[in-house]
């Protein structure tokens, strides 16, 4: 059995007014790194919740590592491994006191599973006697997740865990998610940024509740259904005017410096399109066939 | 919105020599704010030009934040100068906060008002008079397309609409600057795009736009960038310059190579 499967869960709040869950099904396998990847008010909380224990669902089923999350919740709560996507450690507690009361309401101790974080707290160390509110966001991020890894889970669940956090953290944060998929944990981790999807195994589109598809991303990638061009020209702005404008042209997005497109048919071709934007007065036009990224596939599937 | 061929305001034709005869609504002198001995910004000397489309980057802990309180005149300079449309950062904070708007993701809008209420709210905090507030919000509900939802409580709405309907409240007393604090985070990618759809509106109104982003594509619809690191400003230019002179493709790259040797972002 998968560490982690859903069966068609529901959930809804506000005596079902809100549909934050719309019959959700995925398995995530023992020691994957899955992604499920949306924007804030896609159901992923809700999801991880379910999953950790903390809501029950409307209806549908859900295990995580065998155990039933309704039936089984005191067997999966000590098994698993969660980080809310709010910081939620004791922030009057020093870095060193937070790990130590995981460790202890775990039944262990720091000492036993201490080679799981060994590499993450290092960075901490210097700092253990700081209160976890004063730490940096990425240090109060990498202090959750050690919290989380103390008792040595099956699953860990994080929960967007680079939201709000800069490049160059984020980088880091995603080498050490690595590191402990070499050591066999099976991880969950949901985030909004669609350029973190290609570090998973397999990924969860979602929106509005539902998933748009699950597959591992380079399959994504190759499902996108149509030919993607980047465009560019001296004015940013009035090509994309332009392009809109265009009836023949059926997506235009600026992705940083170029707009990527997808045309309604294939009549339309790049030097025709070239022509008739250089008719307007653009130039310096660069048109090319690209690669679509997730970002580019998790739009066009939100139009379906 | 079609706009005009040879507009001076289009993004290709800002940077630099334009930065000549424009004015400058953010000017500052080594504008500095010390907490104890812990130096948050440190003698941050820029300008940024009307109708500009800034970026504001930095990584966490950098100062950003404690800069733009200072900008916006809500927390006194420890030194240094600066004037937000001419108005001087340490005698005028009262003229500065009317000529500005301000939007974040975290404090946007009032959840339990609706969105009619909300802003009428704003417009008449920024002095606007019943019947400018009567066309301005008529006009807005229409752009917006939300006539179905005026009278709905601003908690009802999807985050991606919270976040246009926050903007669009901010720019509604057509301030001369709007400061924008990650106003796209955790919004769906299209949604995001729309923002920046708004963005551009109110910057062909002659809207100076001040924004911070943990999204390197948005830098790269900014006119200029700035890179706070550590509590200086480690780079300032448009993104196809700092592109050449890090010898990278992206801007991602560019946030890299400048951030990466911060000290702060450890501790």
């Amino acid at each position: 059995m998968a560490d982690v499967v859903l069966n068609n869960i529901v959930k809804t709040y506000n005596k079902g007014e809100v549909k934050a869950v719309n019959d959700v099904s995925f398995e995530v396998r023992k020691g994957e790194l899955f992604g499920l990847i949306g924007a804030d008010g896609a159901g992923k909380t809700s999801i991880f919740r379910i999953l950790t224990t903390l809501l029950l669902p409307d209806s549908g089923t859900a295990y995580v590592d065998g155990c039933d999350v309704v039936k089984d919740y005191k067997t999966i709560r000590k098994k698993v491994g969660y980080m809310p996507g709010k910081f939620s450690l004791y922030q009057d507690l020093s870095v060193e006191e937070n790990l130590h009361f995981f460790a202890t309401v775990f039944d262990t101790t720091v000492a036993e599973n201490y080679d799981l974080i060994k590499d993450i707290y290092v960075q901490l160390e210097p700092f253990k006697t700081r209160r976890a509110g004063k730490l940096s966001g990425g240090m109060k991020q990498k202090l959750a997740l050690c919290c989380a890894l103390i008792h040595r889970p099956n699953v860990l669940f994080l929960d967007e865990p680079t939201t709000g956090v800069d490049v160059v953290s984020r980088k880091e944060f995603w080498e050490m998610l690595k590191g402990l998929k070499q050591q066999g944990i099976t991880i969950l981790v949901s985030t909004p940024y669609m350029d973190e999807a290609t570090l998973c195994e397999r990924i969860a589109l979602i929106q509005s509740g539902s998933m748009m598809m699950i597959d591992t991303p380079d399959q994504i990638i190759k499902k996108f259904p149509d030919k993607l061009y980047a465009v560019k020209a001296n004015n940013m702005i009035r090509l994309q005017t332009e392009l809109r404008n265009n009836s023949q042209i059926k997506s235009c997005y600026s992705f940083g410096d170029y707009h990527h497109i997808t045309m309604e048919n294939e009549q339309l071709t790049i030097d025709n399109l070239r022509a008739s934007l250089q008719n307007e007065g653009l130039y310096n036009l660069e048109v090319k066939e690209i690669t679509p990224t997730i970002e580019d596939c998790f739009m066009s599937l939100m139009n379906r | 919105m079609k706009l005009n061929k040879d507009n001076p305001k289009s993004l290709s034709a800002a940077n630099s020599q334009l930065s000549v005869e424009r004015e400058e609504v953010i000017k500052t002198d080594k504008l500095t704010k010390r907490f104890g001995d812990f130096v948050a910004t440190n003698q941050v000397t820029f300008e940024v030009y009307a109708g500009e489309i800034f970026g504001f980057l930095g990584a966490n802990g950098a100062g950003k934040t404690t800069a733009m309180k200072m900008l916006c005149g809500l927390s006194k300079p420890s030194s240094g100068n600066a004037t937000i449309a001419g108005f001087d950062i340490y005698k005028q904070t009262e003229q500065i906060k009317k000529n500005i708007g301000y939007m974040s993701q975290k404090f946007s809008l009032y959840d339990d008002l609706t969105i009619v209420e909300n802003i009428q709210f704003f417009g008449g905090i920024y002095g606007l008079s019943d019947q400018q507030l009567k066309t301005k919000s008529n006009e807005l509900i229409e752009t917006l397309g939300l006539q179905n939802e005026a009278n709905k409580l601003v908690n009802s709405l999807p985050l991606g609409w919270k976040q246009k309907l926050a903007f669009s409240v901010a720019v509604l007393h057509e301030p001369r600057i709007v400061f924008l604090d990650e106003p796209t985070g955790g919004v769906d990618p299209i949604t995001r795009r729309q923002f920046w759809d708004l963005i551009y509106q109110a910057a062909e109104k002659g809207i100076t736009i001040f924004v911070t982003t943990h999204y390197m594509d948005e830098a790269e619809y900014c006119n200029r960038i700035s890179m706070m690191v550590d509590g200086e400003i480690k780079a300032l230019d448009t993104p196809a310059n700092l592109k050449q002179k890090y010898a990278v493709s992206s801007m991602d790259e560019v946030f890299y190579e400048l951030a990466r040797g911060a000290k702060r972002a450890v501790s």
